[in-house]
């Protein structure tokens, strides 16, 4: 087997794979060496990235995926087969909190945001963009929260570690803060997350 | 003025506390609680006045203002001094909302970046059936995810309206039986499998107590496919002469 040939395969791999590969996954498979898979994998991205297709080799989720290019979203709309979510204000500052804190125990979260929190909490989980990692050990034995790797899936993130940086704030931040998010619809603000019909 | 202010627009008290230091231009160090503290209550006086039911977290708010600002009123001992690290009662507040603008901040940043079925696209394949020999990939199931498929298959069986109660006496050892048996066809069977069609919620119930029986007998291993929620049943290694001393009324479920 020449590299072309295993390129191709890691290729054929990745296109019929229903979740991120990971690429001992495809050490496994193939039954060759990590070093030689990474740099092949490497070389992939890369060249998906130059190829100028309508879609691109990413990194997420401690795996490998082919995800259509942003810049074309609109047209892959207008297919109509796909409903995605909705986040509400609450539904995303909680979900940041979650990202960044966990373990995070529910009492946690609400002495940040300053509001009840286990209706959010409760549509991140059945969203499954959150889920239990087990109890704290303390009194009360309080649940602890985390991100699932769906999250990471859907924010196209590569690890936990790939979170944006927070901003530190030693004083207030401008007016851009203040107000709604851009993508949060006035008529939609009401439920925490919704599916578009 | 304040009035033209909706309470959606905010996410809290600490979300309308940054709203309206940040309209007095104040600095977050130096916050004026009395003014702040009047313009907070009026706030809610206004909500009030219009009917709204004003959620208890923003009272809190209010009563933490009053606190912090009677604190303020009064004279400092200097073997508090000693004691306490924070001279400044809004010290914590002030941390607070710190801390939360962040978060705030990091929400508008995700609100940002691409999303699946949004901004990008996944190839969507059909969802293959689960090749028999070499099963599902599968990983250890934790406990939370274990009670998760337990209450979807509920969620399918129809409750049961009953009229005449008759006793009915299901018997896990015979489940338990029953999922031995099976598993010696198959080295490895979805729970679903074991399910009587149409689905009958007291079934759902024995044959997932005599599968957690199994596995605290160490009889057989339970493996669970995150996506689609299947549990799967594979034996363990364990020599089959145990099974004989198993009685009913051992589990209690009599």
């Amino acid at each position: 087997m020449d590299t072309r040939e295993v390129k191709a395969i890691i290729e054929a791999l990745l296109f019929a794979a229903e979740t991120p590969l990971k690429s001992e996954k495809i050490c496994e498979i193939l039954c060759l060496e990590r070093g030689m898979i990474a740099t092949l994998l490497r070389e992939l991205v890369q060249e998906s990235e130059s190829a100028g297709h309508g879609f691109l080799l990413c990194n997420v989720a401690e795996g490998y995926q082919y995800r259509s290019r942003p810049e074309y979203a609109e047209w892959i709309r207008r297919l109509g087969h796909h409903r995605p979510f909705r986040f509400s204000r609450a539904a995303l500052e909680t979900l940041v909190i979650i990202a960044y804190r966990q373990p995070v125990t529910r009492a946690e979260i609400e002495y940040l945001r300053g509001v009840e929190s286990g209706a959010v909490v409760k549509t991140l989980m059945e969203k499954r963009l959150v889920k239990i990692l087990g109890k704290k050990e303390i009194a009360g034995r309080p649940m602890i929260y985390g991100t699932t790797r769906d999250f990471l899936e859907f924010f196209g993130l590569r690890d936990l570690s790939g979170l944006p940086t927070l901003r530190d704030f030693s004083e207030l931040a401008p007016d851009a803060l203040e107000g709604m998010l851009p993508l949060a619809d006035e008529d939609s603000s009401a439920a925490p997350i919704e599916t578009t019909e | 003025m304040s009035c033209e202010i909706s309470i959606d627009k905010f996410e809290g008290p600490l979300d309308l506390l940054l709203h309206l230091i940040r309209k007095e231009e104040m600095d977050i160090y130096e916050i004026e609680i009395a003014q702040i503290t009047r313009q907070y209550l009026d706030f809610i006086d206004a909500m009030q006045s219009l009917n709204l039911d004003i959620a208890g977290e923003y009272l809190v708010m209010a009563a933490t203002l009053l606190q912090i600002k009677s604190r303020m009123l009064l004279p400092v001992h200097e073997e508090e001094i000693l004691e306490e690290e924070e001279l400044d009662p809004r010290a914590e507040l002030i941390r607070r909302l710190l801390e939360y603008q962040r978060y705030k901040d990091a929400a508008l940043t995700f609100a940002s970046l691409p999303q699946l079925d949004r901004d990008i696209f996944l190839a969507t394949p059909l969802v293959a059936d689960v090749n028999e020999e070499e099963g599902p990939e599968l990983e250890p199931v934790s406990l939370y995810a274990l009670v998760e498929a337990f209450r979807d298959l509920l969620k399918k069986a129809p409750k049961d309206f009953v009229h005449e109660v008759t006793a009915e006496h299901l018997s896990v050892t015979e489940r338990i039986q029953t999922i031995l048996n099976r598993l010696q066809e198959r080295p490895q069977l979805p729970f679903s499998d074991l399910l009587p069609m149409p689905l009958v919620r007291s079934e759902v119930v024995v044959l997932f107590l005599a599968m957690l029986e199994l596995v605290k007998m160490s009889l057989i291993k339970i493996y669970q496919n995150q996506r689609c929620n299947e549990i799967w049943l594979s034996p363990a290694v364990v020599e089959a002469d145990g099974l004989s001393a198993i009685s009913e009324d051992s589990f209690g479920y009599a």
